[in-house]
Protein backbone atom coordinates (compact mmCIF):
# COMPACT_ATOMS: atom_id res chain seq x y z
CA UNK A 1 0.00 0.00 0.00
CA UNK A 2 1.24 4.01 -0.69
CA UNK A 3 2.49 5.26 2.35
CA UNK A 4 0.83 8.43 0.67
CA UNK A 5 -3.12 6.74 1.27
CA UNK A 6 -1.84 6.22 4.53
CA UNK A 7 -2.00 10.00 5.42
CA UNK A 8 -4.93 10.81 3.00
CA UNK A 9 -6.52 8.55 5.27
CA UNK A 10 -5.65 9.98 8.25
CA UNK A 11 -6.65 13.41 6.97
CA UNK A 12 -9.53 12.43 6.15
CA UNK A 13 -10.34 10.76 9.47
CA UNK A 14 -9.62 13.97 11.49
CA UNK A 15 -12.01 16.06 9.78
CA UNK A 16 -14.76 13.29 10.37
CA UNK A 17 -13.69 13.15 13.88
CA UNK A 18 -14.50 16.82 14.59
CA UNK A 19 -17.54 16.68 12.47
CA UNK A 20 -19.01 13.85 14.27
CA UNK A 21 -18.56 15.12 17.68
CA UNK A 22 -18.74 19.05 17.40
CA UNK A 23 -21.83 19.57 19.43
CA UNK A 24 -22.60 17.01 21.92
CA UNK A 25 -24.49 17.85 25.20
CA UNK A 26 -22.41 18.34 27.88
CA UNK A 27 -23.90 15.03 29.84
CA UNK A 28 -23.08 12.56 27.62
CA UNK A 29 -19.06 14.03 28.19
CA UNK A 30 -18.33 11.35 30.14
CA UNK A 31 -20.10 8.46 28.56
CA UNK A 32 -18.17 9.25 25.14
CA UNK A 33 -15.08 10.00 26.18
CA UNK A 34 -15.25 6.59 27.78
CA UNK A 35 -16.86 5.01 24.48
CA UNK A 36 -13.97 6.14 22.28
CA UNK A 37 -11.63 5.23 24.81
CA UNK A 38 -12.82 2.10 24.62
CA UNK A 39 -12.23 2.56 20.99
CA UNK A 40 -8.74 3.40 21.07
CA UNK A 41 -8.05 -0.19 22.34
CA UNK A 42 -8.40 -0.89 18.23
CA UNK A 43 -4.35 -1.15 19.06
CA UNK A 44 -5.64 -4.85 19.90
CA UNK A 45 -5.44 -5.48 15.93
CA UNK A 46 -1.57 -4.63 16.12
CA UNK A 47 -0.80 -6.69 19.12
CA UNK A 48 -2.93 -9.55 17.83
CA UNK A 49 -0.14 -9.32 14.87
CA UNK A 50 2.45 -8.96 17.20
CA UNK A 51 1.43 -11.66 19.48
CA UNK A 52 0.66 -13.89 16.99
CA UNK A 53 3.78 -13.48 14.71
CA UNK A 54 5.63 -16.29 15.64
CA UNK A 55 8.87 -15.40 14.31
CA UNK A 56 10.73 -16.78 16.95
CA UNK A 57 11.89 -14.05 18.42
CA UNK A 58 10.83 -14.12 22.63
CA UNK A 59 10.50 -10.14 22.89
CA UNK A 60 8.25 -9.92 20.22
CA UNK A 61 5.92 -12.51 21.53
CA UNK A 62 6.33 -11.11 25.17
CA UNK A 63 5.56 -7.64 24.05
CA UNK A 64 2.76 -8.87 21.76
CA UNK A 65 1.24 -10.62 24.58
CA UNK A 66 1.14 -7.66 26.76
CA UNK A 67 -0.08 -5.65 24.54
CA UNK A 68 -3.10 -7.69 23.76
CA UNK A 69 -3.62 -8.04 27.20
CA UNK A 70 -3.51 -4.18 28.20
CA UNK A 71 -5.39 -3.48 24.95
CA UNK A 72 -8.46 -6.17 25.86
CA UNK A 73 -8.34 -4.24 29.34
CA UNK A 74 -8.86 -1.03 27.85
CA UNK A 75 -11.65 -2.41 25.09
CA UNK A 76 -13.63 -4.67 27.62
CA UNK A 77 -13.48 -2.43 30.24
CA UNK A 78 -14.42 0.70 28.03
CA UNK A 79 -17.13 -0.84 26.49
CA UNK A 80 -18.64 -1.92 29.66
CA UNK A 81 -18.32 0.84 32.03
CA UNK A 82 -19.60 3.39 29.12
CA UNK A 83 -22.62 0.57 28.58
CA UNK A 84 -23.18 0.81 32.29
CA UNK A 85 -23.33 4.34 32.82
CA UNK A 86 -25.68 5.22 29.62
CA UNK A 87 -28.22 2.50 31.63
CA UNK A 88 -28.14 4.90 33.90
CA UNK A 89 -29.28 7.75 32.05
CA UNK A 90 -33.23 7.76 32.53
CA UNK A 91 -36.04 9.58 31.43
CA UNK A 92 -38.32 10.81 33.90
CA UNK A 93 -40.47 7.94 34.76
CA UNK A 94 -43.95 9.04 33.14
CA UNK A 95 -46.12 8.72 36.24
CA UNK A 96 -44.18 10.93 37.98
CA UNK A 97 -45.71 14.75 39.47
CA UNK A 98 -44.59 17.79 37.12
CA UNK A 99 -43.89 20.33 39.84
CA UNK A 100 -46.72 23.09 38.92
CA UNK A 101 -45.03 25.55 36.33
CA UNK A 102 -44.30 28.97 37.09
CA UNK B 1 -10.64 -12.13 -3.54
CA UNK B 2 -8.01 -13.01 -1.46
CA UNK B 3 -8.23 -13.23 2.51
CA UNK B 4 -6.12 -9.92 2.52
CA UNK B 5 -9.05 -8.43 0.53
CA UNK B 6 -11.17 -9.82 2.39
CA UNK B 7 -9.74 -8.94 5.83
CA UNK B 8 -9.60 -5.29 4.70
CA UNK B 9 -13.04 -5.07 3.47
CA UNK B 10 -14.04 -6.15 7.28
CA UNK B 11 -11.96 -3.46 8.54
CA UNK B 12 -13.96 -0.66 6.26
CA UNK B 13 -17.01 -2.18 7.62
CA UNK B 14 -15.63 -2.00 11.55
CA UNK B 15 -14.87 1.18 10.55
CA UNK B 16 -18.38 2.71 9.42
CA UNK B 17 -19.59 0.74 12.99
CA UNK B 18 -17.02 2.78 15.15
CA UNK B 19 -18.30 6.27 13.04
CA UNK B 20 -22.14 5.34 13.72
CA UNK B 21 -21.11 4.51 16.92
CA UNK B 22 -19.41 7.43 17.97
CA UNK B 23 -22.30 9.63 16.18
CA UNK B 24 -24.87 8.09 18.15
CA UNK B 25 -23.06 8.13 21.13
CA UNK B 26 -23.56 11.74 20.99
CA UNK B 27 -27.58 11.82 21.18
CA UNK B 28 -29.24 10.53 24.60
CA UNK B 29 -31.88 8.49 23.00
CA UNK B 30 -29.25 6.51 20.87
CA UNK B 31 -26.46 6.63 23.08
CA UNK B 32 -26.79 2.79 24.25
CA UNK B 33 -27.20 1.64 21.50
CA UNK B 34 -24.18 3.27 19.54
CA UNK B 35 -21.62 2.09 21.91
CA UNK B 36 -23.07 -1.52 21.19
CA UNK B 37 -22.53 -0.66 17.13
CA UNK B 38 -18.75 0.65 18.27
CA UNK B 39 -18.25 -2.70 20.35
CA UNK B 40 -19.78 -4.63 17.75
CA UNK B 41 -17.32 -2.98 15.31
CA UNK B 42 -14.41 -4.15 17.47
CA UNK B 43 -15.34 -7.57 17.54
CA UNK B 44 -15.13 -7.63 14.34
CA UNK B 45 -11.83 -6.02 13.61
CA UNK B 46 -10.56 -8.69 16.69
CA UNK B 47 -11.93 -11.71 14.79
CA UNK B 48 -10.95 -11.11 11.42
CA UNK B 49 -7.61 -9.98 12.61
CA UNK B 50 -7.07 -13.63 13.31
CA UNK B 51 -7.36 -14.83 10.10
CA UNK B 52 -4.56 -12.15 9.07
CA UNK B 53 -1.61 -14.11 7.58
CA UNK B 54 0.91 -13.13 9.86
CA UNK B 55 -0.94 -14.19 13.02
CA UNK B 56 -0.06 -18.26 13.14
CA UNK B 57 0.47 -18.52 16.57
CA UNK B 58 -2.66 -18.63 18.88
CA UNK B 59 -1.45 -19.81 22.06
CA UNK B 60 -0.46 -16.00 23.74
CA UNK B 61 -3.11 -14.35 22.16
CA UNK B 62 -5.24 -16.59 24.06
CA UNK B 63 -3.70 -15.82 27.11
CA UNK B 64 -3.75 -12.21 26.45
CA UNK B 65 -7.42 -12.21 25.48
CA UNK B 66 -8.42 -14.11 28.67
CA UNK B 67 -6.49 -12.26 31.29
CA UNK B 68 -7.34 -8.60 29.40
CA UNK B 69 -10.84 -10.17 29.48
CA UNK B 70 -11.68 -11.01 32.54
CA UNK B 71 -9.64 -7.83 34.50
CA UNK B 72 -11.31 -5.07 32.05
CA UNK B 73 -14.80 -7.01 32.95
CA UNK B 74 -13.77 -6.93 36.99
CA UNK B 75 -12.77 -3.38 36.83
CA UNK B 76 -16.01 -2.52 34.46
CA UNK B 77 -18.37 -4.03 37.05
CA UNK B 78 -16.79 -3.43 40.30
CA UNK B 79 -16.09 0.34 40.28
CA UNK B 80 -17.91 2.63 42.10
CA UNK B 81 -19.47 5.26 39.91
CA UNK B 82 -17.61 7.53 42.61
CA UNK B 83 -14.50 6.58 41.25
CA UNK B 84 -15.48 7.02 37.85
CA UNK B 85 -12.80 9.68 36.86
CA UNK B 86 -9.86 7.16 37.63
CA UNK B 87 -11.23 4.35 36.00
CA UNK B 88 -11.41 6.08 32.83
CA UNK B 89 -7.50 7.11 33.68
CA UNK B 90 -6.52 4.23 34.08
CA UNK B 91 -8.18 2.44 30.99
CA UNK B 92 -6.83 5.37 28.92
CA UNK B 93 -3.48 4.14 30.62
CA UNK B 94 -3.78 0.73 29.10
CA UNK B 95 -4.49 2.00 25.76
CA UNK B 96 -1.73 4.08 26.16
CA UNK B 97 0.61 1.65 26.58
CA UNK B 98 -0.38 -1.41 24.62
CA UNK B 99 0.14 1.34 21.97
CA UNK B 100 3.72 1.44 23.21
CA UNK B 101 4.15 -2.36 23.24
CA UNK B 102 2.81 -2.53 19.07
CA UNK B 103 5.35 -0.29 18.12
CA UNK B 104 8.31 -1.91 20.48
CA UNK B 105 7.52 -5.50 18.83
CA UNK B 106 7.57 -4.13 15.49
CA UNK B 107 10.83 -3.08 16.23
CA UNK B 108 11.73 -5.98 17.72
CA UNK B 109 10.91 -7.84 15.00
CA UNK B 110 13.32 -5.32 12.75
CA UNK B 111 15.73 -6.50 14.65
CA UNK B 112 15.66 -10.26 15.12
CA UNK B 113 15.17 -10.76 11.82
CA UNK B 114 16.56 -7.46 9.56
CA UNK B 115 14.99 -5.36 7.30
CA UNK B 116 15.43 -7.30 4.59
CA UNK B 117 13.08 -10.18 5.90
CA UNK B 118 11.21 -7.42 7.44
CA UNK B 119 10.40 -5.25 4.37
CA UNK B 120 8.95 -8.62 2.60
CA UNK B 121 5.99 -9.40 4.72
CA UNK B 122 5.33 -5.24 5.89
CA UNK B 123 4.78 -1.84 3.72
CA UNK B 124 7.24 0.96 4.62
CA UNK B 125 10.89 2.45 4.40
CA UNK B 126 13.33 2.36 7.30
CA UNK B 127 13.19 6.19 7.20
CA UNK B 128 9.11 5.86 7.69
CA UNK B 129 9.17 2.96 9.99
CA UNK B 130 11.22 4.10 12.24
CA UNK B 131 9.66 7.59 12.50
CA UNK B 132 5.64 6.23 13.08
CA UNK B 133 7.40 3.74 16.15
CA UNK B 134 9.18 7.03 17.13
CA UNK B 135 5.63 8.42 17.51
CA UNK B 136 3.75 5.76 18.60
CA UNK B 137 6.48 4.55 21.55
CA UNK B 138 6.56 8.81 22.20
CA UNK B 139 2.52 9.25 22.40
CA UNK B 140 1.62 5.64 23.82
CA UNK B 141 4.46 6.12 26.47
CA UNK B 142 3.27 9.51 27.31
CA UNK B 143 -0.20 8.63 28.03
CA UNK B 144 0.78 5.43 29.64
CA UNK B 145 2.63 7.43 32.33
CA UNK B 146 0.62 10.84 32.60
CA UNK B 147 -2.50 8.77 32.72
CA UNK B 148 -1.24 6.95 35.96
CA UNK B 149 0.01 10.00 37.40
CA UNK B 150 -3.84 11.60 37.21
CA UNK B 151 -5.30 8.05 38.17
CA UNK B 152 -2.84 8.91 41.57
CA UNK B 153 -4.04 12.27 41.98
CA UNK B 154 -8.01 11.27 40.97
CA UNK B 155 -7.81 8.59 43.39
CA UNK B 156 -6.00 10.73 46.33
CA UNK B 157 -2.96 8.33 46.15
CA UNK B 158 -1.32 11.90 45.30
CA UNK B 159 -1.50 15.36 46.35
CA UNK B 160 -4.28 16.85 43.72
CA UNK B 161 -2.13 20.09 44.16
CA UNK B 162 0.04 21.09 41.68
CA UNK B 163 3.75 19.99 42.19
CA UNK B 164 6.35 22.83 41.25
CA UNK B 165 9.81 23.17 41.41
CA UNK B 166 12.10 25.84 40.24
CA UNK B 167 13.12 25.29 36.66
CA UNK B 168 10.90 22.98 35.84
CA UNK B 169 9.93 24.50 32.12
CA UNK B 170 13.48 24.23 31.52
CA UNK B 171 13.23 20.43 32.90
CA UNK B 172 10.38 19.94 30.41
CA UNK B 173 12.12 21.79 27.57
CA UNK B 174 15.20 19.50 28.04
CA UNK B 175 13.41 16.62 27.71
CA UNK B 176 12.05 17.38 24.48
CA UNK B 177 14.87 18.14 23.31
CA UNK B 178 16.09 15.13 24.44
CA UNK B 179 13.62 12.97 23.18
CA UNK B 180 13.87 14.08 19.63
CA UNK B 181 17.63 13.94 19.38
CA UNK B 182 17.03 10.73 20.27
CA UNK B 183 14.52 10.04 18.02
CA UNK B 184 16.70 11.90 15.18
CA UNK B 185 19.37 9.79 15.35
CA UNK B 186 17.40 6.63 16.04
CA UNK B 187 15.66 7.26 12.05
CA UNK B 188 19.08 7.83 10.77
CA UNK B 189 20.25 4.98 12.02
CA UNK B 190 17.20 2.92 10.67
CA UNK B 191 17.51 1.20 14.11
CA UNK B 192 20.13 -0.55 13.68
CA UNK B 193 23.48 -1.62 15.54
CA UNK B 194 24.17 -0.41 18.82
CA UNK B 195 23.72 3.40 18.46
CA UNK B 196 19.99 2.62 16.94
CA UNK B 197 18.94 0.25 19.96
CA UNK B 198 20.30 3.01 22.61
CA UNK B 199 18.36 5.70 21.64
CA UNK B 200 15.40 3.45 21.68
CA UNK B 201 15.80 3.11 24.65
CA UNK B 202 16.63 6.39 25.43
CA UNK B 203 13.23 7.99 24.31
CA UNK B 204 11.42 4.97 25.33
CA UNK B 205 12.56 6.16 28.93
CA UNK B 206 12.46 10.16 28.34
CA UNK B 207 8.44 9.65 26.87
CA UNK B 208 7.46 7.80 30.15
CA UNK B 209 9.39 10.46 32.29
CA UNK B 210 7.93 13.44 30.29
CA UNK B 211 4.20 11.72 30.58
CA UNK B 212 4.26 12.00 34.83
CA UNK B 213 6.59 15.84 34.38
CA UNK B 214 3.62 16.69 32.46
CA UNK B 215 0.81 15.92 34.42
CA UNK B 216 2.43 16.92 37.59
CA UNK B 217 2.45 20.72 37.57
CA UNK B 218 -1.77 20.42 37.10
CA UNK B 219 -4.20 20.78 39.49
CA UNK B 220 -7.04 18.65 40.57
CA UNK B 221 -9.85 21.33 39.69
CA UNK B 222 -8.35 21.63 36.11
CA UNK B 223 -8.28 17.82 35.38
CA UNK B 224 -11.31 17.30 33.04
CA UNK B 225 -9.03 18.84 30.75
CA UNK B 226 -6.35 16.50 31.66
CA UNK B 227 -8.43 13.71 30.89
CA UNK B 228 -9.81 14.40 27.71
CA UNK B 229 -6.40 15.51 26.36
CA UNK B 230 -5.01 12.10 27.68
CA UNK B 231 -8.20 10.41 25.96
CA UNK B 232 -6.70 12.33 22.91
CA UNK B 233 -3.07 11.54 23.09
CA UNK B 234 -4.51 7.63 23.65
CA UNK B 235 -6.24 7.93 20.13
CA UNK B 236 -3.43 9.46 18.37
CA UNK B 237 -0.78 6.73 20.20
CA UNK B 238 -2.91 3.76 18.22
CA UNK B 239 -2.96 5.81 15.36
CA UNK B 240 0.77 6.04 15.14
CA UNK B 241 0.53 2.41 15.76
CA UNK B 242 -1.61 1.80 12.71
CA UNK B 243 0.97 3.82 10.99
CA UNK B 244 3.85 1.38 12.04
CA UNK B 245 1.69 -1.78 10.87
CA UNK B 246 0.28 0.52 8.19
CA UNK B 247 -3.19 -0.92 8.98
CA UNK B 248 -6.18 1.19 8.02
CA UNK B 249 -8.39 0.44 10.61
CA UNK B 250 -6.05 1.78 13.53
CA UNK B 251 -5.62 4.77 11.42
CA UNK B 252 -9.48 5.56 11.28
CA UNK B 253 -10.44 4.50 14.52
CA UNK B 254 -7.46 6.38 16.45
CA UNK B 255 -8.21 9.33 14.52
CA UNK B 256 -11.35 9.95 14.98
CA UNK B 257 -10.96 9.01 19.13
CA UNK B 258 -7.90 11.79 18.91
CA UNK B 259 -9.81 14.06 17.19
CA UNK B 260 -13.08 13.90 19.87
CA UNK B 261 -10.91 14.35 22.71
CA UNK B 262 -9.03 17.69 21.41
CA UNK B 263 -12.92 18.60 20.87
CA UNK B 264 -13.50 17.45 24.04
CA UNK B 265 -10.33 19.37 25.83
CA UNK B 266 -11.58 22.69 23.50
CA UNK B 267 -14.46 23.21 25.34
CA UNK B 268 -13.26 22.36 28.41
CA UNK B 269 -10.75 24.99 28.38
CA UNK B 270 -13.68 27.13 26.96
CA UNK B 271 -15.37 26.53 30.02
CA UNK B 272 -12.80 27.87 32.12
CA UNK B 273 -12.16 30.82 29.85
CA UNK B 274 -8.45 29.59 29.61
CA UNK B 275 -5.83 28.61 26.64
CA UNK B 276 -4.53 24.78 26.90
CA UNK B 277 -1.42 26.45 27.04
CA UNK B 278 -2.42 28.11 30.57
CA UNK B 279 -3.93 24.91 31.99
CA UNK B 280 -0.50 22.87 31.34
CA UNK B 281 1.81 25.44 32.18
CA UNK B 282 0.76 27.30 34.59
CA UNK B 283 0.46 25.44 37.43
CA UNK B 284 -3.24 26.88 38.17
CA UNK B 285 -3.86 27.22 42.32
CA UNK B 286 -0.42 26.59 43.25
CA UNK B 287 0.57 30.14 44.47
CA UNK B 288 -2.53 30.60 46.94
CA UNK B 289 -1.87 33.18 49.15
CA UNK B 290 0.54 35.28 47.34
CA UNK B 291 -2.66 36.52 45.18
CA UNK B 292 -4.95 37.38 47.85
CA UNK B 293 -3.83 40.75 48.95
CA UNK B 294 -3.80 42.10 45.26
CA UNK B 295 -7.96 40.67 44.53
CA UNK B 296 -10.52 42.89 45.49
CA UNK B 297 -11.57 42.97 49.04
CA UNK B 298 -15.63 42.12 49.50
CA UNK B 299 -17.34 43.07 52.78
CA UNK B 300 -19.30 40.49 54.65
CA UNK B 301 -19.22 37.91 56.62
CA UNK B 302 -19.70 34.34 56.58
CA UNK B 303 -23.20 33.29 57.83
CA UNK B 304 -23.91 30.06 58.75
CA UNK B 305 -27.51 28.40 59.12
CA UNK B 306 -28.59 25.15 60.56
CA UNK B 307 -30.46 22.25 59.07
CA UNK B 308 -33.87 22.93 60.91
CA UNK B 309 -33.34 26.61 59.47
CA UNK B 310 -32.51 25.24 55.92
CA UNK B 311 -35.91 23.37 55.89
CA UNK B 312 -37.71 26.34 56.89
CA UNK B 313 -35.93 28.06 53.57
CA UNK B 314 -36.23 25.56 51.23
CA UNK B 315 -39.73 24.57 52.51
CA UNK B 316 -41.21 28.17 51.92
CA UNK B 317 -39.69 27.98 48.64
CA UNK B 318 -41.44 27.33 45.36
CA UNK B 319 -38.44 27.44 42.93
CA UNK B 320 -35.20 25.75 43.69
CA UNK B 321 -31.87 24.93 41.66
CA UNK B 322 -29.23 22.77 43.18
CA UNK B 323 -25.85 23.33 41.77
CA UNK B 324 -23.64 19.95 42.80
CA UNK B 325 -19.88 20.30 42.70
CA UNK B 326 -16.80 18.05 43.37
CA UNK B 327 -17.90 18.49 47.13
CA UNK B 328 -20.85 16.12 46.16
CA UNK B 329 -18.94 13.62 44.99
CA UNK B 330 -16.55 13.32 47.82
CA UNK B 331 -19.29 13.08 50.06
CA UNK B 332 -21.15 10.72 48.01
CA UNK B 333 -24.34 12.54 48.49
CA UNK B 334 -26.02 12.10 45.32
CA UNK B 335 -28.36 9.69 46.32
CA UNK B 336 -29.72 12.09 49.39
CA UNK B 337 -29.50 14.98 47.15
CA UNK B 338 -32.13 13.01 44.46
CA UNK B 339 -34.21 12.45 47.77
CA UNK B 340 -33.85 15.97 48.76
CA UNK B 341 -34.92 17.05 45.46
CA UNK B 342 -38.31 14.72 45.56
CA UNK B 343 -38.77 15.92 49.20
CA UNK B 344 -38.78 19.50 47.49
CA UNK B 345 -40.84 18.38 44.49
CA UNK B 346 -43.36 16.66 47.01
CA UNK B 347 -43.44 20.01 48.76
CA UNK B 348 -44.60 21.61 45.41
CA UNK B 349 -41.60 23.29 44.24
CA UNK B 350 -39.98 23.25 40.69
CA UNK B 351 -36.74 21.22 41.13
CA UNK B 352 -33.93 21.44 38.34
CA UNK B 353 -30.40 20.97 39.01
CA UNK B 354 -27.74 23.75 37.28
CA UNK B 355 -24.73 21.62 35.74
CA UNK B 356 -21.20 23.47 35.42
CA UNK B 357 -19.19 22.34 32.43
CA UNK B 358 -16.33 21.53 34.56
CA UNK B 359 -17.72 20.80 37.37
CA UNK B 360 -16.34 17.50 38.80
CA UNK B 361 -12.64 16.07 38.02
CA UNK B 362 -14.05 14.69 34.55
CA UNK B 363 -16.45 15.90 31.38
CA UNK B 364 -19.59 15.53 32.86
CA UNK B 365 -18.94 14.45 36.23
CA UNK B 366 -21.69 15.57 37.98
CA UNK B 367 -24.07 14.30 35.42
CA UNK B 368 -23.03 10.63 35.71
CA UNK B 369 -23.24 10.84 39.49
CA UNK B 370 -26.88 12.14 39.41
CA UNK B 371 -27.76 9.60 36.74
CA UNK B 372 -26.24 6.52 39.22
CA UNK B 373 -28.96 8.15 41.72
CA UNK B 374 -32.14 8.11 39.61
CA UNK B 375 -32.39 11.88 38.95
CA UNK B 376 -34.13 12.23 35.36
CA UNK B 377 -32.10 13.46 32.55
CA UNK B 378 -34.28 15.97 31.70
CA UNK B 379 -34.02 17.64 35.22
CA UNK B 380 -30.42 18.12 34.28
CA UNK B 381 -29.69 21.83 33.02
CA UNK B 382 -26.90 23.37 31.63
CA UNK B 383 -25.34 26.91 33.00
CA UNK B 384 -26.55 28.81 29.53
CA UNK B 385 -30.08 27.64 29.98
CA UNK B 386 -30.64 28.18 34.05
CA UNK B 387 -27.80 31.56 34.30
CA UNK B 388 -31.71 33.58 32.28
CA UNK B 389 -33.91 31.75 34.98
CA UNK B 390 -31.88 32.28 38.41
CA UNK B 391 -33.46 35.63 39.07
CA UNK B 392 -36.82 34.08 39.46
CA UNK B 393 -34.94 31.31 41.88
CA UNK B 394 -36.39 31.28 45.56
CA UNK B 395 -33.83 28.92 46.62
CA UNK B 396 -29.86 27.89 45.24
CA UNK B 397 -28.16 25.30 47.10
CA UNK B 398 -24.57 25.02 46.05
CA UNK B 399 -23.26 21.41 47.53
CA UNK B 400 -19.33 21.51 47.07
CA UNK B 401 -18.83 23.61 44.13
CA UNK B 402 -17.08 26.40 44.61
CA UNK B 403 -14.80 28.37 41.64
CA UNK B 404 -17.46 27.47 39.25
CA UNK B 405 -20.01 30.12 41.41
CA UNK B 406 -17.56 32.67 42.67
CA UNK B 407 -19.14 35.89 41.34
CA UNK B 408 -15.26 37.46 41.18
CA UNK B 409 -14.99 35.80 37.82
CA UNK B 410 -16.73 38.14 36.02
CA UNK B 411 -16.16 41.40 38.93
CA UNK B 412 -12.69 41.28 39.69
CA UNK B 413 -9.92 41.58 37.20
CA UNK B 414 -7.39 40.44 39.52
CA UNK B 415 -8.83 37.21 40.15
CA UNK B 416 -7.22 33.93 38.79
CA UNK B 417 -10.63 33.08 37.08
CA UNK B 418 -11.27 36.15 35.86
CA UNK B 419 -13.37 35.93 32.75
CA UNK B 420 -14.24 32.55 33.69
CA UNK B 421 -18.30 31.61 32.88
CA UNK B 422 -19.96 31.09 36.11
CA UNK B 423 -23.52 29.98 37.47
CA UNK B 424 -25.01 32.88 38.83
CA UNK B 425 -25.86 31.27 42.17
CA UNK B 426 -25.92 34.62 44.07
CA UNK B 427 -28.47 36.07 41.43
CA UNK B 428 -30.83 33.34 43.22
CA UNK B 429 -33.25 34.94 46.97
CA UNK B 430 -31.11 33.01 48.83
CA UNK B 431 -28.09 30.55 48.84
CA UNK B 432 -27.30 28.31 51.13
CA UNK B 433 -24.01 26.81 50.50
CA UNK B 434 -22.73 22.71 51.62
CA UNK B 435 -19.09 23.42 52.68
CA UNK B 436 -17.47 21.04 55.15
CA UNK B 437 -15.46 23.14 56.64
CA UNK B 438 -14.41 27.23 56.17
CA UNK B 439 -11.28 27.37 53.77
CA UNK B 440 -10.68 28.63 50.29
CA UNK B 441 -11.78 26.01 47.97
CA UNK B 442 -9.03 23.65 45.52
CA UNK B 443 -7.75 27.15 43.59
CA UNK B 444 -7.33 28.82 47.11
CA UNK B 445 -9.13 32.11 46.02
CA UNK B 446 -11.81 32.75 48.13
CA UNK B 447 -15.08 33.06 47.03
CA UNK B 448 -17.03 36.26 47.07
CA UNK B 449 -20.58 34.32 47.05
CA UNK B 450 -20.06 33.40 50.64
CA UNK B 451 -19.72 36.15 51.77
CA UNK B 452 -23.00 37.67 50.03
CA UNK B 453 -25.42 38.80 52.12
CA UNK B 454 -28.14 36.44 50.76
CA UNK B 455 -26.14 33.51 51.12
CA UNK B 456 -26.03 31.38 54.60
CA UNK B 457 -23.65 28.69 54.72
CA UNK B 458 -24.35 25.13 55.85
CA UNK B 459 -21.47 23.44 57.14
CA UNK B 460 -20.24 20.16 57.30
CA UNK B 461 -20.20 16.74 55.27
CA UNK B 462 -22.78 17.21 52.11
CA UNK B 463 -24.53 14.24 52.63
CA UNK B 464 -25.17 14.31 56.59
CA UNK B 465 -26.20 18.37 56.13
CA UNK B 466 -28.81 17.38 54.01
CA UNK B 467 -29.82 14.15 55.47
CA UNK B 468 -30.48 16.58 58.28
CA UNK B 469 -32.89 18.39 55.91
CA UNK B 470 -34.45 15.94 54.47
CA UNK B 471 -35.64 13.81 57.49
CA UNK B 472 -37.10 17.63 58.41
CA UNK B 473 -39.28 17.33 55.14
CA UNK B 474 -39.87 13.49 56.26
CA UNK B 475 -40.85 14.55 59.81
CA UNK B 476 -43.65 17.26 58.45
CA UNK B 477 -45.07 15.00 55.59
CA UNK B 478 -45.54 12.03 58.39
Amino acid sequence: MDLMFLFFIFVLAAFLGFELIAKVPSQLHTPLMSGSNAISGITIVGALIAAGADDGSALTTILGTAAVALATINVVGGYLVTDRMLGMFKKKPTDSKEGPAQ
Amino acid sequence: MNAASLINLAYIVASILFIFGLKMLGRQSTARRGNLLSSLGMLLAVVVTLFDRQVISFQWITVGLVAGAAIGFACAKLIKMTSMPEMVALLNGCGGLASLLVGWAEYGKIRHGGWAAYLEHATGTPVFTTTVIFLAVLIGGLTFTGSLYAFGKLSGKLSGKPVLFAGQQIVNGALVLGLFAAGALYVIEHGDGAAGLNAFYAFLALALILGVTMVMPIGGGDMPVVISMLNSLSGLAACAAGFVITNNVLIVAGCLVGTSGVILTIIMCKAMNRSLANVLFSGFGADTGAKSGEGMTVEGELKPISAEDSFAVLEAARNVVIIPGYGMAVSQAQHVVRELAEALEHNGAEVRFAIHPVAGRMPGHMNVLLAEANVPYEQLAEMDAVNPQMPMMDVAIVIGANDVVNPAAARDQASPIYGMPIINAHEARTVICLKRGQGAGFSGIENHLFLAPNTRMLYGDAKASLSAVVSEFKAVAA
